[in-house]
């Protein structure tokens, strides 16, 4: 028996997770051994979101039943998982070795000093952030830049800005900030 | 014949049928790669204008369709051209714009476009019929005559020069039969060759049409599927494929498709006509040995899980590939994925596993897409789930998302992973092939590993050992890229050199630069200069070079790149992987990459070199898992081949490749500089000034020696030292 406090937590985390992942949830604890569900349910909101943020992994932690500190652990322990807003358009700049080799540190560089962030930071409207990927796999077309899903292929860093211009930004304006 | 194989075969029928009616049947039938590579460069553009093309021209006879990638990553999108009687035509570098030239010119005009071909580009004249001559030692003895100077010597007699051309390819596994040779446009392999059947087949073939009937081979091996397509492209010729044996020919999303090629035979075969200790048998029989890098023998690893008595076992596909530079993995399940699911389906039989499960990268979306895909198709069709085929035998299997984590592809860590938990490796022993996931029993392969399976089964344990070395047997798929002309994947017999691979394979180094160093294995492996390019690829050989084997990553450095540069990469790399778990790598690491930041940036003091060896020495001796014992590999590689490198870093305070940004300066020629002001332009700190048309300076206190102004003069006036 749940008692009413759990069902009223209950209740509340599955106001702050999307039906989807409330009712992939469920599905999970219908099956054997639930909590090896949990990296999957974590992408599923960090795909709704964009992040995962304090409250979403308390809500999974009240609906999956795993204690938060659990869900932290694991969530921190994966890159692929954050915890801060990204931008609208999320910039990877892959530094696998093919890209590394080929100069994806400079097209990183010249990245940064254009949106004036660093890496796992998002700029201050929100429009841009950026991330480092491993390897996304494409080392033939190193060094390769993503544009959320977009591919850019043996980027130089002079075709940053160009590139950023595609999603509205300008680098005069920026620069003059 | 068993009942279930009969239920397959005849499937298998139905899906030839249907494929027939929809493509086979068609006059030209068009193939656009698809894989996230091929996306990436326009393959989908290329695919919807070609589909547009057919529609409006309303061409009944012309079918277009995708297959998974052939793994020539530098001139894709790749779209084949496949009609009876003429040599597939292999366009590369598509675009939509390309795609109406072909379409006019070939498709409605029935004239192939040489100059966007692969074959062009590879410097091979067009030619009616290609004789692809086998180059592998049992057909290219010392003892046996020169057949392919035979061929030229009889073409030649003939004056048959402008319609048959004459290439050499690799070792095609047809030893017993040999020498061989490969005649296209007609898809005949011809066997057991002399100069005089040679002189037969030039009169009676290529003057009259006829294929000489006693000498050409009969046999089938899902092996020989991909050569007649492709073989005569150079790059491709020079390979043997039988991991990759479907990528690029059929369909990945079609299990008709995967039917047509024998899909599944293999399972059915195992399922109805061999014991499990039979399948064991076979496969510890063929000496296939772990491609994830170990090297561990995949029979010997079977049997201790088949001897483990449990109600419960498991096995598990590691698709983790997490080796920066490595996409091997990623093409195979992208191109074939049902070969993933036949070989885990004959591993499952063999150790007693009814669940499976793939433990795939988040970041791979299109290969997860295609397995669900694939393990949809083979549910419905009975191949999975209760019961399958027909038989007694439960088998199926679920997927599984890595989130990054470099350390999941250590057999414990993954296991940790799948359980939903974080991905930290344990101590071994208990191996995993004794008390593993959930304290199951559970063997864990590798993508390519499982991918060899149905070529064991099918074309048989001792064909397979056939390929190879003494102990390391059948081909290794490499992903090639880095400064070299050719990239993408190559799959070689083992024994192959690497000489071969990055110079005949890959086509040498890019833009005339010199050759540095190859590296393989990854953030695992090592570098080897030009010294040791005559190693075989094989286990135990690159180990001995001081290299490993590794998942498959081959990245080709040249004179552009600095070898302390490249050692901090690899450790940044490993250090920020590391879980923490044990010491030796958490803290281990972290000096040494310190360490050779220092070296970098210029405050390198004599006896770094040896307390990285030492400390290396430990890491490896007392790391918990591979990720710790391998991580300073790439740093002893690299001292080793390459000190006098590190010695100029340190005493001279000098990068001799121009890399670390601690040790050079920028300065301007005062005679070449004519004042244009492009490097003014460029520079972002701003720290150049000079007037127009007036030498300009470049202030030294403030230069954040990004390169920019070096790659913006045009004058060759701004000097890296």
């Amino acid at each position: 028996m749940k008692s009413e406090l759990m069902l009223k937590e209950e209740a509340k985390a599955k106001v702050i997770l999307p039906e989807p992942v409330v009712s992939y949830i469920e599905s999970c604890r219908q099956k054997s051994r639930p909590e090896s569900h949990l990296i999957s349910v974590l992408h599923k909101v960090q795909e709704h979101f964009g992040y995962l943020a304090k409250e979403h992994m308390d809500a999974v932690s009240i609906l999956m039943q795993i204690p938060t500190a659990k869900v932290t652990g694991v969530a921190s322990f994966y890159h692929y998982f954050n915890f801060t807003p990204r931008g609208k358009h999320r910039i990877s700049i892959c530094l696998g070795t093919a890209c590394f080799v080929k100069g994806a540190g400079k097209v990183l560089d010249r990245l940064k000093e254009l949106l004036a962030i660093d890496v796992g930071q998002t700029t201050v409207d929100r429009q841009f952030s950026i991330d480092v990927a491993r390897c996304v796999g494409a080392c033939a077309l190193a060094p390769v830049m993503l544009v959320d899903d977009k591919v850019y292929a043996e980027v130089k860093p002079d075709q940053v800005a160009k590139i950023l211009g595609e999603y509205g930004f300008d680098a005069k304006k920026a620069a003059g900030k | 014949m068993s009942k279930p194989m009969e239920r397959l075969l005849e499937l298998r029928q139905k899906a030839e049928k249907r494929l027939f009616e929809q493509k086979f049947k068609a006059r030209m039938r068009i193939t656009v790669g698809s894989a996230t590579c091929e996306n990436a460069a326009g393959a989908n553009e290329v695919h919807k204008r070609i589909e547009e093309l057919i529609k409006k021209h309303d061409l009944k006879d012309v079918v277009v369709g995708r297959v998974g990638c052939t793994g020539k990553c530098d001139m894709e999108p790749v779209v084949t051209v496949l009609s009876a009687g003429a040599i597939p035509s292999k366009y590369m570098h598509m675009t939509p714009e390309k795609a109406d030239k072909v379409f006019e010119s070939h498709i409605l005009g029935g004239k192939p476009v040489a100059e966007l071909t692969m074959r062009q580009q590879a410097g091979t004249k067009a030619a009616h019929y290609v004789v692809s001559v086998c180059g592998g030692s049992h057909c290219h003895k010392d003892t046996t005559p020169d057949i392919g100077q035979a061929f030229k010597d009889e073409i030649a007699k003939h004056k048959l020069e402008g319609k048959v051309a004459v290439t050499r390819s690799a070792c095609q596994g047809l030893c017993e039969v040999g020498p061989v040779a490969f005649v296209y446009p007609d898809g005949v392999m011809y066997q057991k060759l002399t100069p005089e059947v040679v002189a037969k087949i030039v009169k009676q073939h290529f003057t009259g049409g006829q294929p000489v009937a006693e000498n050409v081979w009969q046999g089938d091996r899902v092996t020989n599927r991909f050569f007649p397509v492709f073989g005569d492209v150079p790059f491709f010729g020079r390979q043997l494929r039988m991991t990759l044996r479907n990528c690029g020919i059929i369909d990945p999303e079609s299990l008709d498709e995967y039917l047509s090629v024998r899909g599944y035979e293999a399972a059915v075969k195992t399922l109805t006509m061999m014991t499990p200790q039979d399948v064991v048998d076979a496969v510890t029989k063929s000496g296939l040995r772990g491609r994830g890098g170990g090297g561990f023998p995949t029979g010997v690893k079977w049997n201790f899980a088949t001897a483990q008595k449990s109600e419960e076992k498991f096995i598990i596909c590691n698709a983790d590939e997490g080796d920066p530079g490595a996409f091997m993995d990623r093409s195979t399940i992208e191109g074939d994925p049902h070969t993933i699911l036949e070989g885990m389906i004959i591993g499952g039989y063999a150790i007693g596993a009814k669940q499976g499960y793939v433990y795939i990268r988040a970041e791979y979306p299109l290969a997860i897409k295609r397995l669900e895909v694939a393990i949809e198709a083979a549910r419905k069709a009975g191949f999975l789930g209760k019961n399958i085929f027909g038989t007694k035998w439960d088998f199926d299997i679920d997927l599984r998302l890595g989130a990054g984590a470099f350390v999941c592809g250590e057999e414990t860590a993954l296991i940790r992973s799948i359980e939903g938990d974080r991905g930290m490796p344990r101590p071994r022993p208990p191996y995993p092939a004794a008390s593993g996931l959930w304290g199951k029993p559970t063997v864990i392969n590798n993508v390519e590993t499982l991918a060899n399976i149905p070529v064991v089964i099918l074309d048989g344990p001792e064909w397979f050992s056939s390929i190879g070395t003494e102990k390391s047997k059948g081909t290794k798929v490499f992903a090639l890229a880095g400064k070299v002309c050719n990239t993408g994947l190559v799959e070689v017999p083992m024994g192959t050199t690497l000489r071969e691979v990055v110079f005949e394979v890959g086509g040498g180094i890019r833009g005339g630069k010199k050759f540095k160093a190859v590296q393989t294995g990854g953030p695992a492996g090592g570098c080897l200069p030009e010294s040791c390019l005559d190693t075989p690829v094989d286990y135990e050989s690159l180990a001995a070079a001081g290299s490993i084997m590794g998942s498959g990553g081959m990245i080709v450095i040249d004179e552009d790149s600095c070898m302390v540069d490249m050692a901090r990469f690899f450790l940044d790399f490993t250090q920020d992987e590391s879980c923490g778990k044990c010491t030796p790598c958490r803290e281990g690491t972290k000096r040494m990459l310190e360490i050779l930041q220092r070296i970098s940036s210029g405050r390198g003091m004599e006896g770094d070199i040896e307390k990285l060896l030492r400390l290396g020495d430990t890491i490896k001796k007392t790391s918990l898992c591979g990720l710790g014992q391998a991580a300073p590999n790439p740093v002893i590689s690299m001292i080793k081949h390459f000190r006098d490198e590190y010695e100029a870093h340190i005493r001279e305070k000098r990068c001799p490749a121009g890399v670390c940004a601690g040790l050079i300066t920028y300065s301007v020629d005062e005679v070449k500089c004519i004042g244009c002001g492009a490097c003014k332009r460029k520079c972002p700190v701003p720290c150049i000034n000079g007037k127009p048309k007036e030498v300009h300076v470049i202030d030294q206190s403030r230069c954040i020696k990004c390169g920019q102004c070096f790659e913006a003069c045009k004058f060759d006036a701004v000097k890296r030292k």
